[in-house]
């Protein structure tokens, strides 16, 4: 597999890498069937270290190209992948809109609560306090609450996973890829080099995973658990199949590459306008 | 009195920016110029300035934290580059428009695709059109000095547009050089104390509406004011130079000539460039080759007179873009020369090179071979890649 990356020794990264292999391959997720898009950072380089249809595009635009492709071609496999920043930061208001279009596709982001490409600057998802050489004086703005937001907009599926434990992760990703619409994965994932606050040890011990009795049908309650914050729910927090999705809104079945005009029915309409 | 130090491009940035004391900053990370708002960032944290930092989450959003603040009356500096920049695009002629004198640290990078981080000019020139002035710097010093100077031109009422200081990514923001820096109090001097804003939304005396609908009526009539601040800040541009070289000893002007005025054949270019072609001007003029250089410090406003005058002896002179305009004709340095020499009786014969894309590098052999082609430039195609792969 993948001998080098432009990631640090020890790096988070590295185990969500490896969840999400594990993940397509158990699915049995042909390459060629599968496009990640991504934005800019370090969370953003994952599909360079997959075989895998990718594109890369620019910081927080992920999730456009990746509606686009899935509804150019929904028998595509599509995840559109990124960090915290570029997700719910520079690209927020995609985000938002992205949950409210639906489209079938798997969004995973990186959570490491800071900046890692460009070394260390304060995210959205950045604790009370953390201070960062831009944010001196220690963040002061409440941190973005994307399980929250995405419960409020009736995400079909929103979870969260942490980076280090891999199996459950994976589950968690195959889990995702399987249920229609957009599914979000928030992972915590521990930058060891710019972040030595919200370290392994610290996400270990700020985390649980919920229990078997724990319905994640119940919106109230996904809700509930998106509100705590001093020990972070771990799971599937919300699912529901009640949404329309974009592909079946605009009825994109098929690839369009395979689609052939319907002289037939062009003429059917021409003469209903006259 | 001056001190002379190490510092990088964007270490000079910072350090002017400092002794600028600028009420307001927005800004957004992006390489190669995160570091000018991080070292930033401490000085405020230090209290050695009274700026208000405001981290925000997008280069739009900084930009039009910095148009909202400027028409408060504030002094308001931003950093950024590339795509950055290219974020701000849609805020960059409101500024204009408003008359806003913010000034920004921009350094220049390729823009994307495909992703890359180094030098060119293409994220700047994309922005030639927005209404801002444009200085570029050859080095840290000329980056420094363009700062302390970019805030008085910004801000002369003849002027009120918005400054862009660029230096060149990694190639000068990153590179230690050997500076001058000027005492604080005579930054604090020559700038003048706080800005004096001619309207501002906080007068409550005179209360101002900003951004208003302006159609087929009116909107061509306010336009044109920026054009004509534009071309007035030349005037402006050579006045604060002569103050500055008068009280610091370094020379400025919408142009350097380097061994130009009896040059036979001579290049054009900007940026950091100009340092490694003057080294090949001196070789080639040892062997009694009549090599010269013009570099352009100011390309907005364009000094297309000033530029047809100084080239107007030269038997043939090769422009050097260190970006595209993709219309087929030449980059934009190129088209803006050959234009400016369209009705001169006496003018050189013109080449274009353009070269450098995504910090692809340019050495001495490579200029060299530019005034060797030079010697016989009637043979030669009108626009050429240099250093590209076929
Ligand atoms: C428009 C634009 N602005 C800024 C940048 C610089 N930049 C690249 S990645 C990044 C943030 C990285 O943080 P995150 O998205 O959380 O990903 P991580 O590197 O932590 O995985 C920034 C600010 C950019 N590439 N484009
Ligand atoms: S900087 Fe942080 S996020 Fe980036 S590779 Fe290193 S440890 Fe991972």
């Amino acid at each position: 597999m993948v001998k080098e990356t432009a990631w640090c020794p020890g790096c988070g990264n590295f185990a969500i890498l490896g969840a999400l292999q594990k993940a397509l391959a158990e699915l049995e997720i042909a390459p060629q069937k599968l496009v990640i898009a991504s934005g800019i950072g370090q969370a953003a380089k994952t599909p360079h270290y997959l075989p895998c249809n990718f594109f890369n595009g620019l910081h927080g635009r992920a999730l456009p190209p990746a509606t686009a492709i899935k509804a150019a071609n929904p028998e595509l496999t599509v995840i559109a992948e990124s960090g915290d920043g570029d997700m719910y930061g520079e690209g927020g208001n995609h985000f938002i809109q992205t949950i409210r279009r639906n489209p079938d596709i798997i969004n995973i982001v990186h959570n490491n609560m800071v900046y890692g490409l460009t070394k260390g600057q304060a995210s959205p998802t950045s604790q009370y306090g953390m201070k960062t050489p831009i944010q001196v004086g220690g963040v002061f703005e409440e941190p973005f609450n994307p399980i929250v937001i995405a419960v409020a907009l009736d995400a079909p599926f929103v979870a969260r996973a942490n980076a280090a434990d891999i199996e459950q992760t994976k589950e968690i990703i195959k889990q995702a890829i399987r249920h229609p619409g957009y599914s979000l994965i928030d992972i915590f994932q521990p930058c060891i080099s710019f972040n030595k606050i919200n370290t392994f040890a610290w996400f270990k011990e700020h985390t649980y995973y919920l229990d078997a009795g724990y319905d994640p049908r119940d919106r109230q309650a996904a809700l509930a658990k998106g509100l705590e914050i001093d020990r972070f729910p771990l799971g599937v927090i919300y699912r529901q199949e009640n949404r329309e999705s974009f592909n079946s809104h605009h009825k994109l079945t098929a690839p369009l590459f395979q689609s052939k005009p319907d002289p037939a029915k062009l003429a059917a309409l021409i003469d209903s306008k006259l | 009195m001056s001190k002379v130090v190490a510092r990088t491009g964007n270490e000079a940035m910072a350090e002017a920016m400092r002794q600028i004391n600028p009420d307001v900053v927005a800004a957004y990370p992006i390489t190669p110029a995160t570091e000018i708002v991080m070292i930033f960032a401490k000085y405020v944290a230090d209290g050695l300035v009274d700026t208000n930092f405001v981290a925000v989450e997008s280069e739009h959003s900084a930009m039009s934290a910095c148009v909202g603040a400027s028409a408060t009356g504030a002094r308001v500096m931003t950093g950024t580059s590339s795509q950055g920049l290219c974020l701000m695009y849609e805020i960059l002629p409101i500024a204009a428009a408003l008359r806003l004198p913010i000034v920004m640290c921009d350094v220049n990078r390729a823009i994307s695709g495909p992703i890359n981080i180094h030098c060119d000019h293409s994220d700047t020139m994309a922005a030639r059109d927005f209404g801002w002035l444009q200085i570029f710097s050859e080095d840290s010093q000329e980056a420094y000095d363009s700062l302390i100077q970019a805030i008085r031109i910004a801000e002369d009422p003849r002027v009120h547009l918005p400054t862009m200081v660029t230096t060149d990514g990694f190639i000068i923001s990153h590179c230690l050089d050997r500076i001058e820096i000027v005492e604080d109090k005579e930054v604090k001097e020559f700038i003048g104390g706080d800005r004096k804003a001619a309207n501002s939304l906080l007068d409550v005396k005179k209360p101002v509406s900003v951004g208003l609908l302006d159609l087929q009526d009116y909107y061509f009539e306010h336009r044109l004011p920026v054009a004509e601040a534009m071309k007035n800040s030349k005037k402006v541009i050579l006045e604060v130079a002569e103050e500055f070289a008068k009280k610091f000893g370094r020379k400025y002007g919408l142009y350097e000539g380097y061994k130009l005025d009896d040059a036979e054949i001579a290049i054009v270019a900007l940026g950091s460039t100009c340092g490694t072609a003057k080294v090949v001007i001196d070789e080639l003029r040892a062997k009694g080759i009549k090599a010269g250089m013009l570099k352009i410090r100011v390309f907005r406003p364009f000094p297309a007179e000033e530029i047809a005058q100084a080239l107007a002896n030269v038997k043939a002179v090769a422009v050097l873009d260190r970006s595209d305009m993709w219309a087929g004709q030449g980059g934009q340095v190129f088209t803006e020369i050959r234009s400016a020499l369209f009705e001169a009786v006496k003018k050189p014969q013109l080449l274009n090179y353009i070269y450098g894309l995504g910090g692809r590098e340019i050495d001495q052999p490579m200029l060299r071979s530019v005034f060797t082609a030079l010697q016989s430039a009637e043979k030669q195609p009108l626009v050429q890649y240099l250093g590209v792969r076929e």
